[in-house]
């Protein structure tokens, strides 16, 4: 008995009709859609296998740093030997503004203590680019303290925010993917925009900047941040993104397009933290905002 | 010996998923890695026939959709796999398939996948990635495919062949 070559055509449509069906409902309903049980349990089960495969294969992913040649190292050295000293340039330069910026950052602490703490997780799994969706899996869930729209970022800057949960697993939407929207500020000039991901996860990954005031040039290398949403939820204010790296200005509609280049390396993403409220629960040590760790 | 098989099935799905998830993306390519799923689809339908491969694609395409982190619209992974599962046994030759016709089946197979969750996302307007971009990554994935076939499809033909060898010897 050979395997069958021919497969039966009701069975054909059968699926075909199934993956359709899947589609229709998933894309239809708008809020809270039907197949996201199916992912909540499909997450509880696959969630702890990545877990624990990420924790097997993190030495080994990290054994390619060990040989990196003298050279290499060398190179490195010098670049951060520039970098420094054009940071000390900055510094010496922006004395006033900095002063000033300290003023008013106490200002607006003592206006607004939100008192956010954070949650550390690692990354364990990473959507591929093949899925066109910029998408991580982390290694806390709802028993860690976490909900959906909840702010991650790491220690460059923002990463994203919570899709959804499952008790020891969450998926973040990163800000590069071509999906996502991000209120900000530039930094300088206290002038809003919108940032939107490419859909690119790469080191040359980037964000699209379009300013609510269309007049306005955002200079290069001013530094973006988040404006902050109501209830600060998905994004609390005041997280570095990226920095100007490149303006295009459009003579037709007389409006300015300008390229972020986002602080985070989201190529080699991994410890990253999430913003909870100031004494939530959690199954972990909770960073607090004074930076003393919590339970 | 069907409980057998349907072990057997699972046991490749989950570790290739998991593989394509956790370990493969700190040796991808501007984020493409080979999709070892895909793989393990085209191995089935070359040894198994289009039948089992087409029911081992769909679900294998839900597992892609519904696992953390996916978060496109559930089913496109499910339709792409699926088309793979039965153009691949379609296209299998009757007896043991030659290395060169494994290649070029995969290579086939993985641009057909990436292509058709690709337009299916045009369709839905699912995430906004332009085509040049889209082009890009069905290449990327293509070649990552071919260049992991020869670890892959062995192990994974081998073990269906093994899994029920009676229904097997005429491949």
């Amino acid at each position: 008995m050979a395997p069958q070559k021919t497969p039966s055509r009701w069975l054909v449509v059968a699926l075909v009709l199934a993956s359709a069906s899947l589609m229709t409902l998933d894309a239809t309903t708008d809020d809270g859609s039907a197949v996201d049980p199916a992912r909540q349990a499909v997450g509880e089960v696959f969630g702890p296998i990545e877990a624990g495969t990420t924790a097997v294969v993190r030495p080994v992913s990290g054994i390619p740093e060990w040989f990196r040649g003298r050279d290499s190292m060398r190179d490195e050295i010098d670049d951060l030997e520039a970098e420094n000293a054009e940071l000390r340039a900055q510094v010496r330069t922006s004395g006033f503004n900095r002063n000033r910026l300290a003023e008013y950052d106490g200002l607006t602490a003592a206006a607004e203590d939100l008192g956010y703490a954070l949650v550390p997780a690692r990354v364990i799994g990473l959507g591929p680019s093949q899925s066109f969706s910029a998408t991580v899996t982390i290694d806390a869930g709802s028993r860690a303290g976490l909900h959906p729209d909840m702010t991650v970022l790491n220690n460059d800057g923002l990463v994203g925010r919570i899709l959804r949960v499952t008790r020891t697993t969450a998926t973040v939407l990163l800000i590069v993917d071509a999906d996502s929207t991000v209120g900000g500020r530039v930094g300088e000039t206290m002038d809003l925009g919108f940032l939107s991901g490419q859909g690119e996860t790469s080191d040359d990954a980037g964000l699209d900047l379009r300013l609510v005031d269309q007049s306005v040039v955002p200079a290069r290398d001013d530094t973006v941040v988040t404006w902050g949403s109501d209830g600060a939820a998905p994004y609390v204010a005041g997280v570095p993104i990226g920095r100007v790296s490149e303006v295009y200005s459009s003579l037709r509609d007389s409006s300015q397009r300008a390229l972020i280049e986002p602080f985070v390396d989201f190529a080699a993403l991994d410890l990253v933290g999430v913003v909870v409220p100031s004494g939530s629960e959690s199954d972990r040590a909770v960073i607090e905002a004074d930076g003393s760790l919590g339970r | 010996m069907s409980t057998m098989r349907v072990l057997g099935a699972t046991v490749a799905l989950t570790v290739a998923l998991v593989l394509q998830v956790s370990v493969f993306p700190h040796f991808a390519w501007h984020g493409i890695v080979p999709n070892l799923v895909l793989l393990v689809v085209v191995g089935a339908a070359l040894v198994r026939g289009a039948e089992f491969a087409m029911v081992l694609g769909f679900i294998a395409g839900v597992l892609l959709d519904l696992a953390p982190p996916a978060d496109h619209v559930a089913g496109r992974w499910a339709l792409a796999l699926l088309v793979v599962g039965y153009v691949a046994g379609r296209v299998a030759p009757d007896f043991r398939p030659s290395a060169g016709a494994v290649v070029a089946t995969v290579a086939a197979c993985s641009f057909l996948g990436t292509s058709v969750f690709a337009l299916s996302g045009l369709v839905l307007r699912d995430p906004a990635v332009g085509i040049p971009d889209v082009l890009e990554v069905i290449a990327g994935a293509v070649v990552f495919d071919v260049l992991v076939t020869p670890l892959v499809l062995p192990l994974v033909m081998g073990m269906f062949r093994r899994l029920e060898p009676e229904r097997a010897v005429a491949r």
